[in-house]
């Protein structure tokens, strides 16, 4: 009996050992949770992706892809674990989906070596590559969206001078981040500015809006996540709070934030870097290779919501990332430094999304040692209660990049000097 | 067989009242010692570090100060989150503005802090008991983290309210940050365990510690025989905050580097300290290790076994994980109420008579 589980053990390790494959791709997400109705569209995303690649492709240039996922549920104290027993398998490039878990990885990852990638998330000061060497943010942050978020509203008012916006934002790091900026944004454009912090999770926020209902803002910025979003919108609509005032961060804006107020949340708007739906090429590919062959993650019902396209446009910047590495330098099995110089010399063109099946799918945008963040360019998302879609109602701008600049270069210039750190390209 | 005492001859009362006095005991004792002192440095690698040793000798700390003031002193406290807080914004505060004393200082400091905290906020339990003291070091718990989350002074005006742990060495060894190696970060800690439960296992067996027991089997009789309740009860809580504060000290700057108060000393962490507590064995300074040590090692093992080796997907795992701890919290508490310290006893006791029970 002893010998025959010893046996089944050493049958179990060998075969959930590597199976030889070279590009490494962790993919810390959560599935459980109270932020685990958005944690895990984007996590089937993310993996559907490269299931495509590695059935249809064969991989990235001929090498297989190996994805392995931990489960951190939001949590800072498991993403720590995550990134640990990760780190060892070589990885090319962590995406841990959570700006708290950023936080702590920055330090480590730049340590080990091993870039990180925020997609529209994470440490904005990290648009920096000078002072953030492994760090990325493209092709939009936390600020980027606050300045949008402004320069929508300046697009329907004109003047917002004395108008009254109020931010409601999640209490931790993430929905910190963009007080900062809207507050530099107040004093340029003179609006009222009024933050309301959220804690988490976020599943009562009758206070909150009442204090809304009382001062009866102009418009409101919800900066959300998980639970707390759908939450938001329904209290918003129970204030009859015109929808459309209301506009959310693209962390603000999926189908599961609004689907639970039905009809009344008709007219949210929500901020967006990237397209959504299914109208993209790239889905026959995914329902052939993946959906059909049984190989989808998750249950596999999650296509084309707003989550699942984000996590796809990850893993897909990822893959051009390897792609532009391996052209640079010349191997196939490319690892980590080397996935860090090929995020570093990203560029994504209409002709890289059409190939990858998502024509338009995002902004173009270019990243350089200088530029790690892209060029801020960002739309704006409108949703459609009636017919269940979000609907593009502005085209991509740019940020108000004069205002964020300088943020960014001064609290990058800070996070250098707490860590010893020489700006430079080398 | 074992544990035996015959043949171990004690000729002092110093020898008769030590912390092991039997033989077998001992020797055991300074085998694990001289293993955590002088082995597992030698082996240790980032992942036992971060994901095992260091989160355990962390929770052992603060399993031992709250076991002081839940198991010796019986003053329910669910305010071990707001304390935890209280020792790392504490150490964040002098680590930045002294950044040339040693980290040692700081967290000895950081205690101190805390313990002074916990004083006040263990006034109120000398008017209420049981329930109505957890609900009121509950109020602690919510507090302290609202005003570590509302006041910009606690992190120094960072545009995220987090606080990060700026790189520190101790005699030249690099011991915060991401350069620290493994073995100094897990030294570091092992020293501060091992200080701490020393004077914990000294206290508990002394005068104050016999106080505190007074007060936790009767208080109005431990009042008539002469013991302060005043004092008993608030040095109990002087003593256990200062643990949890020395705790959560470490567990920032050492074990995390970067902490969000709202996530990382949440109510959550005080029930779990709480768990550990109950788990290992109220009144046991070796519950609190074996309590720790428990909830901690429990999820990693279940997730090495479940996604590892079994190759399961990550989410049912996690759901697993959490029905497994339940249930073995629910088995423990129905069928050894007096936790994993007493099984140990009971394991002892079978040992002494082996292999002739009779």
């Amino acid at each position: 009996m002893k010998l025959k589980l010893t046996t089944l053990a050493l049958g179990a390790v060998m075969a959930a050992g590597p199976v030889m494959a070279d590009l490494v791709f962790p993919a810390m997400s959560y599935r459980t949770g109270p932020y685990a109705a958005n944690g895990i569209p984007f996590a089937d995303g993310y993996q559907d992706y490269f299931t495509l690649l590695n059935e249809r492709d064969g991989g990235i240039g001929g090498e297989k892809i190996k994805l392995m996922e931990c489960e951190t549920g939001y949590n800072t104290e498991k993403g720590v674990e995550c990134y640990e027993s990760l780190k060892s398998e070589n990885p090319l490039v962590f995406q841990p989906l959570s700006t708290g878990i950023t936080y702590q990885l920055i330090p480590k990852a730049t340590a080990d070596g091993i870039p990180m990638h925020t997609m529209g998330y994470g440490r904005t000061s990290a648009k920096n590559g000078e002072v953030f060497r492994g760090i990325f943010n493209y092709p939009a942050n936390y600020w980027d969206g606050a300045s949008a978020g402004v320069n929508h509203i300046i697009d329907i008012e004109g003047d917002i001078k004395g108008k009254k916006i109020t931010l409601v934002y999640h209490n931790s790091a993430y929905g910190k981040e963009p007080i900062r900026t809207l507050e530099e944004l107040s004093k340029k454009h003179g609006f009222n500015l009024t933050v309301i912090p959220v804690d988490h999770p976020g599943q009562e926020q009758k206070s909150q809006w009442l204090q809304i209902r009382r001062e009866k803002p102009d418009y409101v910025l919800l900066w959300g996540w998980g639970v707390m979003n759908p939450v938001a919108v329904q209290e918003a609509a129970n204030i009859r709070f015109p929808m459309d005032h209301l506009i959310g961060v693209w962390w603000s804006g999926s189908e599961n934030d609004v689907l639970p107020t039905g009809a009344g949340a008709d007219g949210y708007k929500s901020l967006m870097f990237h397209g959504v739906g299914m109208d993209y090429p790239i889905f026959d590919d995914i329902k052939k290779y993946v959906v059909d062959t049984g190989k989808a993650a998750g249950a596999g019902d999650q296509l084309g919501t707003v989550l699942y396209d984000r996590g796809m446009y990850a893993a897909m910047l990822a893959a051009e990332a390897v792609k532009t590495a391996q052209a640079l330098h010349g191997t196939a099995a490319i690892n980590a430094a080397q996935m860090r110089d090929g995020m570093e010399a990203l560029e994504i063109n209409e002709a890289k999304m059409a190939a990858a099946g998502l024509p338009g799918f995002g902004p173009e945008f270019k990243v350089s040692c200088k530029e790690h963040g892209g060029n801020g360019f960002v739309a704006v998302a409108q949703w459609n209660a009636s017919a269940g879609t979000w609907s593009q109602i502005s085209d991509y701008a740019q940020s108000d990049q004069e205002v964020i600049g300088a943020l960014v270069a001064e609290d990058s210039a800070a996070y250098a000097a707490e860590n010893n750190i020489t700006p430079g390209c080398n | 067989m074992f544990y035996r005492e015959a043949g171990d001859f004690k000729t002092t009362y110093k020898q008769d009242s030590q912390t092991f006095p039997i033989k077998f005991d001992r020797i055991r004792y300074y085998l694990v010692l001289g293993f955590a002192f002088l082995v597992i440095p030698f082996l240790i690698n980032d992942y036992w570090a971060n994901a095992l040793l260091l989160p355990f000798l962390i929770y052992a700390i603060a399993a031992l100060g709250l076991n002081i003031l839940v198991g010796y002193c019986g003053q329910l406290s669910l305010g071990t989150g707001g304390f935890m807080a209280v020792g790392a914004y504490a150490c964040y505060k002098l680590m930045t503005s002294f950044p040339d004393v040693s980290l040692f200082i700081h967290v000895i400091l950081a205690g101190a802090i805390t313990a002074v905290v916990g004083v006040l906020f263990g006034l109120p339990s000398l008017r209420i008991k049981g329930f109505y003291l957890a609900v009121a070091t509950l109020a602690a718990q919510f507090f302290l983290v609202w005003l570590f989350n509302r006041v910009p002074w606690f992190y120094n005006y960072s545009a995220s309210g987090q606080i990060s742990a700026p790189e520190r060495d101790t005699f030249g060894i690099i011991i915060t940050g991401p350069n620290a190696p493994a073995w100094a970060t897990y030294m570091f800690c092992l020293i501060f365990l091992t200080v701490c439960a020393l004077i914990a296992r000294n206290l508990t067996r002394g005068s104050s510690g016999r106080k505190w027991m007074a007060i936790r089997d009767m208080d109005i009789a431990a009042e008539i025989i002469g013991v302060n309740p005043l004092k008993a009860k608030l040095s109990a809580f002087a003593v256990s905050s200062f643990f949890v504060g020395v705790s959560g000290a470490l567990f920032f700057a050492i074990y995390l580097g970067a902490v969000e108060v709202g996530e990382v000393f949440n109510i959550q962490k005080s029930f779990l300290v709480v768990f550990m507590v109950i788990i290992g064995g109220l009144g046991s300074i070796f519950g609190s290790f074996a309590g720790a040590a428990f909830l901690v090692a429990l999820p990693v093992a279940l997730k090495i076994l479940g996604v590892d080796i079994l190759g399961w997907p990550t989410d049912i795992v996690a759901h697993i994980q959490l029905i497994i701890v339940g249930a073995l919290i629910i088995m423990f508490l129905i069928l050894e109420p007096h936790g994993l310290a007493q099984l140990w006893n009971l394991t002892k006791d079978k040992l002494r008579l082996w292999p002739f029970p009779h």
